[in-house]
C-alpha cells in the first residue's frame, strides 16, 4: 500500500510538466482568441451600420430611431470628454494623496491607504446612486448660486462622478509604486539640498514613470467604459454638448439603454458603437505603450 | 488507515447526493409543467401578481415572466427560448402570420404626464394636447408661459424653465405616450412621431420608469411621463387631461385619453399539453386576474373582448 502510494506519487511528475505547460499554453491562447474573437463578432454585428451610413456614422450627430437614421458623434464626443475631465481632475489629486500617503507617519499612511482601497471597491451602482440622490441636487444649487439654471444632470456632474471613481484606482497604484523607489535615491536627493517637491518630481516620478502612467491608464480604462454611474447622472441626450451643464451621453451608457430593446439596424448601430469604444480602449493602450518606448532613452532606460 | 474514513466520508457524501436528487415523494409537483414568458415592463407589475398567485395557488402549471422589454420579448419568442412574450407594440397581423405567432390583447393601462411644480397640488394643473405637445416639443420653455395660464386662470404658475424628462431606453410606455401624441398633435406628428424610441426634441433621459419619475422628483420645473401605477407609488404629481368630449379629467378617470393596450404572442407550434397550459392560465388571467389588475390601477379588458379573445384565441 504505501509502496503503491509512493510511485503513484513519482508518476504525475514525469507527465504533470508537459500538462502544465499546455494547460498554460491554451489559457493564455484563449485571452487572445478571446480579444480577436471581439473584434470579429462587433465588425460582422456592425455589418448593416457600416454599409449603410459609411464613414458618415463617426461625423453625424442625429440618433432617429423612428426614422432609422443613426450617428455615433454624440456618443463619442460624450465619452472623450467625461473621460478627459475626469482624469484632468483626479491626476493631480491622485498623485498628490499619493505622495502624501506614502510620506504620513505609519498609521495614518495605513488609515488612509486602506481608505482608497475600501474606495476602490465600491461598487459602480453605488457611485450612480449617489450621484442622482446627493451630486445632482448639489450642482444644481451651485449652478443656481452663479445664476444658472439648470437640472444638475449632464457633462459636468458625469466627469465629476468618473473623477470619483478612478481616483481611487489611480491612486492606489501610484502609492504602490512609489513605495517602490530605493530609498537610497530619496535620501540621496533630500542629503543634496533638494526639497520635498523636487524629490517628487525628480526622483520619484521620473523613477516610477511607468508605474504611474499604469495607474493613468487604468484610470482611463475605467472612465471610457463606465456605465452605470454615467448612466444615473448624464441626462442620457443624444446631443453632442456644447456647455458643462448640458446632457450627455457616453458609448457605454447608450448601449445599456438601448440594446434590451434594439433590433435591426439599431441593433447593428449599437454594435458599431461597441467597436468604437474597443477601438478606443485599444487605441489608447497603444499609444501607451509608444509614449513609454519614445521617452525611455530619456529617463535613462535602454 | 487515513483512507477508510475518508472512503466513508465520501460514501456518505454519495448516499445523500443520491437522496436529494431523487425525485420526491409528491408526484404531481415533478410534472408539474413550467411556462416561461418574458417581454413587456410596461405590464410587469400586474404580470409578476398573477404568476405569483397562479403559481402558489396550485391551479396547474408554473409561470414566470422576466420584464425584459418588449423587443426582447418578441425575439425570446421567436427564437423559442420562452413560452409566451409580452409586448406593448403590436405586430402586425402579417408579422405574426410569418414568424407563426398569434396575438391577443390582455390588459390596458395609463400613461400619465407627471410633473414637479412646487406649490401647484395634484391634478390641479389643466393641460391641453396641444400643449402637451409643445412642452415636449420643447416649444413652451416657461411655467409661467401665458398659454398655460390662460388655461388655468385660478393657479399661481411657478417662474420656472420647462424640464421635459423622458425614457432614455426604448419601451412600451414611450410608445403609447409618443402614439397618443402623434395622434391629437400634427406637429408631433411630422416632428417626431410615434415608436419604443424616438428623437426627443429636449430634455433628458431617466433610465426605466423609476428613473424618470425619480429625476422628475429631484428637478423642481419637470414634466415627465410614466405608466399610472409608478406616479402613485413614487407620489408625483399628475395632471388634467380633455378626454375624448373635451371636459378635463384626472389620470384615475375611466375616460382617460392616454391608454396603452399590451398584448401577449404564442407560438401556435407549441406543444399540445404546453398550449393547454398557457389557454387555462390567460383564461385565469382573464376570469381571475382581473382583481389584481384593478387594484394595480390597470384596467381588465371590458368583458366583452375578453369574452372574444377567451372564445377564439384561448377555447
Amino acid at each position: 500500500m504505501e509502496i503503491c502510494h509512493a510511485a503513484g506519487m513519482k508518476r504525475p511528475s514525469a507527465w504533470s510538466d508537459p500538462v502544465f505547460r499546455w494547460l498554460c499554453l491554451g489559457c493564455a491562447a484563449l485571452c487572445g482568441l478571446l480579444m480577436v474573437g471581439f473584434f470579429v463578432q462587433l465588425a460582422i454585428a456592425s455589418g448593416d451600420a457600416w454599409r449603410t451610413f459609411g464613414l458618415g456614422f463617426f461625423s453625424s450627430a442625429e440618433w432617429d430611431p423612428v426614422a432609422e437614421r443613426f450617428g455615433a458623434l454624440p456618443a463619442i464626443v460624450g465619452t472623450l470628454l467625461t473621460t478627459a475631465i475626469a482624469l484632468v481632475i483626479a491626476l493631480p489629486l491622485a498623485f498628490v494623496s499619493a505622495l502624501f500617503i506614502v510620506d504620513a507617519p505609519p498609521w495614518l499612511s495605513r488609515l488612509l491607504g486602506q481608505a482608497v482601497d475600501l474606495l476602490a471597491a465600491i461598487p459602480s451602482i453605488i457611485y450612480g446612486m449617489w450621484g442622482l440622490f446627493v451630486l445632482t441636487p448639489i450642482m444644481q444649487r451651485i449652478m443656481a448660486s452663479f445664476g444658472i439654471e439648470t437640472n444638475g444632470f449632464g457633462l459636468l456632474t458625469s466627469a465629476l462622478i468618473l473623477t470619483l471613481m478612478i481616483l481611487p484606482y489611480i491612486c492606489a497604484v501610484m502609492r504602490d509604486v512609489l513605495r517602490m523607489t530605493p530609498p537610497m535615491l530619496r535620501e540621496a536627493a533630500f542629503g543634496i539640498g533638494c526639497t520635498r517637491w523636487e524629490t517628487a518630481r525628480d526622483i520619484l516620478m521620473r523613477y516610477g514613470i511607468r508605474g504611474l502612467l499604469g495607474g493613468v491608464f487604468i484610470g482611463l480604462g475605467r472612465a471610457l467604459g463606465e456605465t452605470m454611474a454615467v448612466l444615473f447622472v448624464a441626462g442620457n441626450v443624444m446631443r453632442v454638448p456644447h456647455a458643462l451643464t448640458d446632457g450627455c451621453t457616453t458609448i457605454a451608457a447608450t448601449l445599456a439603454n438601448n440594446f434590451a430593446e434594439a433590433d435591426g439596424l439599431q441593433r447593428s448601430a449599437l454594435f458599431a458603437l461597441g467597436l468604437i469604444l474597443l477601438v478606443m480602449a485599444f487605441l489608447i493602450q497603444l499609444l501607451a505603450q509608444y509614449y513609454l518606448r519614445m521617452t525611455g532613452a530619456k529617463r535613462g532606460e535602454r | 488507515m487515513r483512507t477508510i474514513p475518508l472512503k466513508t466520508l465520501a460514501a456518505a457524501a454519495l448516499a445523500s447526493l443520491a437522496v436529494a436528487c431523487s425525485p420526491s415523494g409528491d408526484g404531481a409537483s415533478a410534472e408539474r409543467l413550467t411556462l416561461n414568458g418574458a417581454g413587456a415592463s410596461f405590464p410587469a407589475p400586474v404580470y409578476n401578481v398573477w404568476t405569483y398567485a397562479y403559481t402558489s395557488a396550485n391551479l396547474g402549471a408554473k409561470v414566470n415572466y422576466q420584464s425584459v422589454g418588449s423587443g426582447a420579448g418578441i425575439n425570446q419568442i421567436k427564437a423559442k427560448t420562452v413560452d409566451f412574450a409580452g409586448t406593448d407594440s403590436p405586430l402586425t397581423p402579417a408579422e405574426c402570420e410569418e414568424a407563426g405567432l398569434i396575438q391577443f390583447p390582455i390588459l390596458r393601462g395609463a400613461v400619465v404626464p407627471i410633473v414637479n411644480l412646487p406649490g401647484i397640488a395634484a391634478d390641479r394643473l389643466k393641460l391641453d394636447n396641444a400643449l402637451l405637445a409643445d412642452l415636449f416639443l420643447g416649444r413652451v420653455t416657461r411655467w409661467n408661459d401665458a398659454r398655460i395660464a390662460a388655461l388655468n386662470p385660478g393657479l399661481k404658475l411657478p417662474d420656472l424653465a420647462v424640464s421635459v424628462v423622458h425614457r432614455s431606453d426604448s419601451s412600451g410606455t414611450s410608445f403609447v405616450f409618443t402614439d397618443y401624441l402623434s395622434s391629437v398633435s400634427a406637429d408631433w406628428k411630422t416632428a417626431v412621431g410615434a415608436g419604443a424610441n424616438v428623437k426627443w426634441p429636449t430634455g433628458i433621459g431617466g433610465q426605466k420608469n423609476p428613473g424618470v419619475c425619480n429625476a422628475v422628483a429631484k428637478i423642481a420645473g419637470a414634466i415627465g411621463y410614466t405608466e399610472y401605477t409608478y406616479a402613485l407609488e413614487a407620489k408625483l404629481s399628475t395632471v388634467l387631461l380633455p378626454d375624448a368630449q373635451g371636459s378635463f379629467v384626472a389620470a384615475d378617470a375611466a375616460a382617460w385619453p392616454i391608454l396603452g393596450t399590451t398584448y401577449i404572442l404564442v407560438r401556435k407550434d407549441t406543444e399540445p399539453t404546453k398550449m393547454d397550459a398557457l389557454k387555462a392560465y390567460f383564461r385565469w388571467c382573464y376570469e381571475q386576474g382581473a382583481g389584481h389588475a384593478v387594484r394595480l390601477h390597470y384596467a381588465p379588458l371590458a368583458a366583452e373582448e375578453a369574452a372574444r379573445v377567451i372564445g377564439s384565441v384561448l377555447k
